[in-house]
């Protein structure tokens, strides 16, 4: 196993150490050029480098030690990464019950669909090379559709409480009473992932395909491997932002059918950004 | 149209009508949250057909007491009997049926006020006609509206429809908070005088919250008074205001 991180660790590693350190060296002379329009984000940008070059090191020495491993293992690692992903988008249901839990439902559920479908039909090899980073990316893009669908019901039903509690009171299922909530919800979940396949090769050539042609795929095979793996992350979405708001839409209510979402106490303002200030 | 003038005590000088059932009966009812006590332990009885008239000062509990009537909030502690069944035992869709509520904004539907006005009949599986439809709508003085837009409606024409609305669930129980305090005075006046008709002319039992004493003496066959909270007076319309 030691040999096998030795050798990853060899020629390659070094040319590579050799070009993080060109592109961090091109970032920060950014980071004067914003320092001379008194824009400051050197503390940020360098704590942001050294993190994400550590991070990003720290998880190909790991695929390294489990390259070889039986794809279970590769399975293991996207349950984790499905537990924090859920952590994540749950941040955004403050107020809404259980959503931690549910949010995990539904994260698991739209990319465990879509990764297992993937492995059913061959487009995705069951390896732990092949499954970690592609499941990481299909993961990655529900977790934000379980988050945009979360933000957005919680905003629309607080900012509509009226509406909802007039169909309460006038003797309808809670469920419908959030009905438009519901669909506004999923479709604000899916408009960035619709836009990403729209903009496919037109205005980005995403990471897979740039990732295939640099290892000698064929530049035709990587651009529809691509579209293939985008209409997954689509597929994904959809699934984790229909299931999350499935399963949350009558959390926000009592077993009385009573509203228990509300809009947050308006907090005072602390202190707000004068433009004179701002233009010094 | 009703006048000043016969519109003044048509219900509120007739008797409280003593001999009828009680048709709603708060019982200890009270509501607090994270240690704020909202309604205060308020026992009333409302007859069937009667008026009653909730008034108090801003922050004394009224709309959070006519919260509880209809269950749209719990209460924690008391409970209210609706025709002497506990209203714990009937399902929450079938309660707010039977005791409707016109809030104080409309808060209609973005669709047409045919479809605002059959929402209600449609949660239970029930159709009502058109022909349904355009008599509620001639009832609240808005014939030929039904393909309107609510969003090309007037505040008062809203309130109407919102009242129209909910009678179509055919409730046996009206609960008003303050349906006419966002209005205009013109319309204050028209939404009053329907509604006072209306009351009449289909004996309901009415709770209704008003911040307008000239109203409650107009509408209401007693008064209820609450402060903090708790009921501090209650009685005939005139002699509670009077009291005061």
């Amino acid at each position: 196993m030691l040999a096998e991180v030795m050798h990853s660790l060899s020629g390659d590693v070094l040319v590579g150490l050799a070009q993080a350190g060109a592109a961090i060296g091109l970032c920060l002379v950014v980071v004067l050029l914003c320092r001379r329009f008194a824009v400051h984000v050197e503390r940020e940008t360098v704590i942001s480098l050294v993190r994400g070059l550590a991070q990003m090191a720290l998880v190909g020495l790991i695929l390294a030690l489990l390259l070889q491993r039986h794809v279970l293992v590769g399975g293991l690692i996207l349950l984790a990464m499905m537990g924090a992903a859920a952590v994540t988008a749950a941040r955004r249901a403050q107020g809404i019950p259980d959503a931690l839990r549910l949010s995990f439902y539904s994260i698991a559920a739209g990319s465990g669909i879509v990764v297992a479908g993937m492995l059913a039909t061959g487009t995705l090899s069951p390896n732990v090379a092949a499954l970690v980073p592609v499941g990481s990316m299909i993961i990655a893009n529900a977790m934000n559709s379980c988050a945009q669908s979360l933000e957005r019901f919680r905003s629309e039903v607080t900012a509509h409480v009226g509406q909802v509690e007039a169909g309460l009171a006038l003797g309808a299922d809670p469920a419908v009473t959030v009905a438009p909530y519901v669909e506004r919800a999923v479709y604000a979940s899916l408009l960035p992932r619709l836009d990403m396949l729209k903009s496919l090769g037109l205005v980005w050539i995403p990471g897979v395909m740039a990732g295939m042609m640099v290892s000698g795929a064929s530049p035709l095979y990587a651009g529809i491997y691509q579209f293939v793996i985008v209409a997954m992350i689509l597929a994904a979405s959809g699934i984790t932002g229909l299931v999350v708001m499935l399963l949350i839409r009558t959390r926000v209510f009592s077993p009385a059918a009573q509203l228990l979402l509300r809009p947050a106490e308006p907090r005072p303002v602390a202190s707000q950004v004068s433009p004179l200030k701002e233009s010094r | 149209m009703l006048t000043n003038a016969t519109s003044r005590g048509v219900l509120a000088g007739s008797a409280t009508p003593e001999g009828l059932g009680v048709a709603l009966e708060a019982r200890h009812l009270s509501r607090a949250i994270a240690g704020k006590v909202l309604v205060d332990d308020i026992s009333v009885q409302v007859r069937q057909g009667e008026v009653l008239a909730v008034v108090g000062p801003s922050g004394a509990g009224k709309s959070s007491f006519l919260r509880l009537l209809n269950r749209l909030d719990e209460p924690t502690g008391g409970t209210v009997l609706l025709e002497g069944q506990d209203y714990r035992k009937i399902a929450p869709q079938t309660l707010r049926r039977r005791v409707g509520m016109v809030m104080q904004m409309a808060y209609l539907f973005p669709e047409t006020v045919a479809d605002n006005i059959a929402f209600g009949p449609r949660q239970h599986q029930e159709s009502i006609s058109p022909e349904q439809i355009q008599a509620l709508l001639g009832r609240v003085g808005l014939p030929g509206y039904q393909n309107r837009d609510v969003s090309r409606l007037s505040g008062g024409e809203a309130q109407r429809v919102s009242l129209a609305r909910t009678l179509a669930n055919g409730p046996t129980v009206l609960l008003l908070d303050e349906p006419t305090s966002a209005l205009d005075d013109a319309s204050e006046r028209g939404v009053e005088e329907l509604l006072l008709s209306i009351i009449r002319e289909r004996q309901m039992t009415c709770v209704m919250i008003t911040h307008d004493m000239p109203q409650a003496t107009r509408i209401a066959h007693r008064t209820m008074i609450l402060e903090a909270g708790k009921m501090v007076a209650i009685g005939p319309t005139e002699e509670v205001l009077h009291a005061r």
